[in-house]
């Protein structure tokens, strides 16, 4: 089984603030990780490869920077990892990274399973993984929480619905979107760490992979970004007053005129 | 495409730094740059007065006229419409009206009860595909078949629900179609002058809201949030057509395929569709005391629900988890107890109608959405809210 990673490097907080004066994101001092959730997809691909051997490759499309996530990704445990970076890839949305991610698997060619996180912390869509799939014309599963069986190339999964959950067959080679719940992930081991530092990271650029301009960054991009602003708070809390008893009374009371209750 | 200033009419005046949403523009030896990262959205070009900023768009045909109508994906499960189906409606008959155009709705299931009412709630047309192999919400079919559906009718805007199904499949059918999808969005509107859909949605865990538009491509695709819109009054005289598609079974076969389902039964009262909702946080402490809020929950009649700690905890099973990675809900009463009220939870209950917060933190951000906020110990308070509730019923 070799299983390709999607990992994305995303800023360390969500906490982002806007600048009043500016009304621009405040971006100095905010450090980056790799995506809470891509950690698990991660840790899913070296327990496949534990179990049935073969490979983890990690990919991430990014600023030359994103390196640093994929010596992470090593020190988890994957073998190998690829920064897909050139500067045709800027203001990439789903479509188009999926498109960049999609080029470089099937660059790789031999893979059996791509795990990518339901979601990021910043853009925040969890449309990649489903885009990558249909890009490279094979089965998709999102919001898996546990791999029961892989055999005979195919694959059995759980996958969360807001019903409770389903149990799904899927035929491989395919993708699938991992939540927090389908594992604990290990903290890096020292040989990882060590291996991570020395770890050459080859760059495939737009034309290694050959993917056409009119395909990446913005002009392969059908979104744009029109503007940004703070959610605005719509209520002012009412703080009740007195004995917690007499505020406890007061609010059956405005609850009962409300009608609420 | 590429921004360009014009160093001879660029004077370093500044006035484009505060314009760009991005924070990427800096004054450089008397000449404005513009870093990394531009998504030549074009709000500072606006904002100089000296023409200084060329963006250069290479002549992309516009969308076509051919492309008309907004339609909307209504999710069903287990032969029942879902509540989403309704609110996009009521959203789709909106942005219709002012586009002057139909709306129209599509369903794939078997046998699915009340299409009528479909009608009833705004769309002028149904599209329906029905096939006993669409009773379990086949994806790869569903994906196929919804684009194959688009191709033919060329609507203008697509609005799907943000649900575990819409947000698994409706990006396939985006990228089948090769056009933008927005995620999950909380608000939309039609700038009349473009025709342009101006889709809002939550980012960076719901602190930072984005306004988001596809201009070149069609149709322009939306997720939307469930419960964030209202489900409209419906007129059963509305007149409209049921328009039955065929579906060949035999040209697709399905990769994936569904062995079976497993319900959470710890859920006695839905939670989507529950009117008064009890939630807890972090505050209880320890699984057990729950109980607690269950009990409150019965005198109420409501749905037991969480903040995500007491999930990771398995203090209760995720389908209970409110917030931007558990469900959105909108009951008419959310009473909060011992949640902070982090953005990520607000993002799954701010809309509820009266909100109630118990914490023992005055400066929780919690109370800054609460309707009603009571400062104390949820182990007293809560008994208390019980007691007066059911004594009030008696
Ligand atoms: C404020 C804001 C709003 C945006 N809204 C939209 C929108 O509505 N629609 C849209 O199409 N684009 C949108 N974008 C652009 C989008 O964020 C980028 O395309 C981004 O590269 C990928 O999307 P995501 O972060 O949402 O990833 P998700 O789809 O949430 O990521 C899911 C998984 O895909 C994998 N993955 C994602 N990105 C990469 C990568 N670069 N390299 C390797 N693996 C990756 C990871 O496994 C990740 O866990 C928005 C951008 C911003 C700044
Ligand atoms: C990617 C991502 C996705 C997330 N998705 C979600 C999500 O979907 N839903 C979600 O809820 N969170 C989500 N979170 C987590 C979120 O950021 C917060 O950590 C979480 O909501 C906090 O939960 P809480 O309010 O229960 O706990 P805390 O923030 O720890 O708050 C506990 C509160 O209880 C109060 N308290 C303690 N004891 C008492 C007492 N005896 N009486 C009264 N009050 C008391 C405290 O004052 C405190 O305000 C997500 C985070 C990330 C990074």
């Amino acid at each position: 089984m070799n299983v390709v990673v999607c990992i994305k490097q995303v800023p360390g907080t969500t906490e982002v603030e806007i600048d009043p004066k500016t009304n621009t994101l405040i971006r100095e001092g905010v450090k980056s990780i790799l995506n809470p959730f891509d950690v698990y997809a991660l840790e899913e691909g070296v327990r496949i490869k534990e179990q049935h051997g073969g490979k983890v490759t990690a990919i991430s499309m990014g600023p030359p920077q994103a390196e640093e996530a994929l010596r992470e990704a090593i020190a988890a445990g994957a073998d190998e990892a690829i920064l897909l970076s050139d500067g045709a890839f800027a203001g990439s949305d789903t479509l188009a990274t999926s498109f960049v991610l999609a080029k470089a698997c099937t660059k790789i060619a031999d893979y059996d399973l791509i795990i990518c996180g339901r979601q990021t912390i910043d853009g925040d869509t969890g449309q990649v993984g489903p885009e990558l799939a249909e890009n490279l014309g094979i089965p998709f599963v999102a919001y898996v929480s546990k791999i029961e069986e892989i055999k005979d190339g195919r694959m059995r999964v759980r996958r969360m619905i807001e019903e409770g959950y389903e149990v799904i067959e899927m035929s491989l080679p395919g993708v699938i979107t991992v939540v927090k719940e389908i594992n604990v992930p290990r903290l890096p081991s020292l040989r990882g760490m060590a291996k991570a530092r020395s770890a050459q990271i080859p760059i495939w650029t737009a034309q290694g992979l050959g993917v056409p301009m009119e395909k990446v960054g913005l002009l392969g991009s059908p979104t744009r970004v029109i503007g940004i602003f703070r959610p605005q708070r719509t209520r002012r809390g009412e703080l009740l007053q007195g004995s917690l008893e007499q505020q406890v009374e007061e609010l059956v009371d405005k609850l009962r005129q409300a009608k609420t209750v | 495409m590429a921004i360009h200033i014009d160093p001879d009419k660029c004077n370093g005046c500044g006035l484009c730094i505060p314009a760009c949403p991005f924070g990427l523009i800096e004054v450089v030896a008397d000449k404005a740059q513009v870093g990394e990262g531009c998504t030549l959205c074009g709000a500072y070009q606006e904002a100089c007065e000296y023409d200084a900023i060329i963006i250069e768009v290479e002549e992309k045909a516009a969308p076509s006229d051919r492309f008309r109508g907004v339609w909307v994906f209504a999710e069903q499960r287990d032969g029942q419409l879902k509540s989403a189906a309704y609110e996009l409606l009521a959203k789709g008959r909106e942005l219709a009206n002012t586009l002057g155009t139909e709306l129209c709705a599509v369903c794939f299931g078997h046998d699915v009860a009340g299409l009528e009412e479909l009608i009833h709630y705004g769309a002028d047309k149904v599209y329906l595909a029905d096939d006993p192999v669409f009773a379990d919400c086949q994806e790869d079919l569903y994906a196929g078949r919804l684009a194959s559906l688009i191709s033919e009718h060329e609507p203008e805007i697509l609005l799907a629900p943000a649900t575990s199904l819409g947000r698994s499949f409706i990006p396939r059918v985006a990228a089948i179609l090769e056009t933008g999808l927005t995620a999950d969005c909380t608000a939309l509107e039609i700038d009349e002058k473009s025709r342009l859909l101006l889709q809002t949605r939550p980012t960076f865990g719901g602190n930072i809201m984005a306004t988001i538009t596809c201009q070149t491509r069609r149709p322009q695709m939306a997720t939307v949030r469930p419960h964030v819109f209202r489900k409209g009054v419906p007129d059963e005289k509305r007149r409209g057509e049921i328009i039955r598609v065929d579906f060949d079974r035999e040209a697709v076969t399905s990769r994936t395929k569904l062995l079976h389902f497993v319900a959470d039964l710890s859920e006695r009262v839905k939670l989507e569709d529950a009117d008064v909702i009890v939630a807890g946080g972090r505050g209880l402490g320890e699984a057990e005391n729950f109980q607690l809020l269950a009990e409150l929950a019965d005198v109420l009649g409501a749905a037991l629900a969480s903040s995500r700690p007491p999930v990771d905890d398995g203090w209760i099973p995720y389908p209970h988890q409110i917030g931007q990675t558990g469900k959105t809900v909108c009951p008419k009463l959310y009473i909060a107890c011992g949640i902070s009220g982090a953005a990520q939870h607000l993002a799954g209950m701010q809309t509820s109608d009266v909100i109630v917060a118990i914490n023992e933190d005055a400066n929780a951000p919690i109370f800054e959405v609460a309707t009603y906020g009571i400062v104390g110990d949820l182990f007293q308070v809560v008994p208390l809210l019980t007691g007066k509730l059911r004594d009030a019923r008696l």
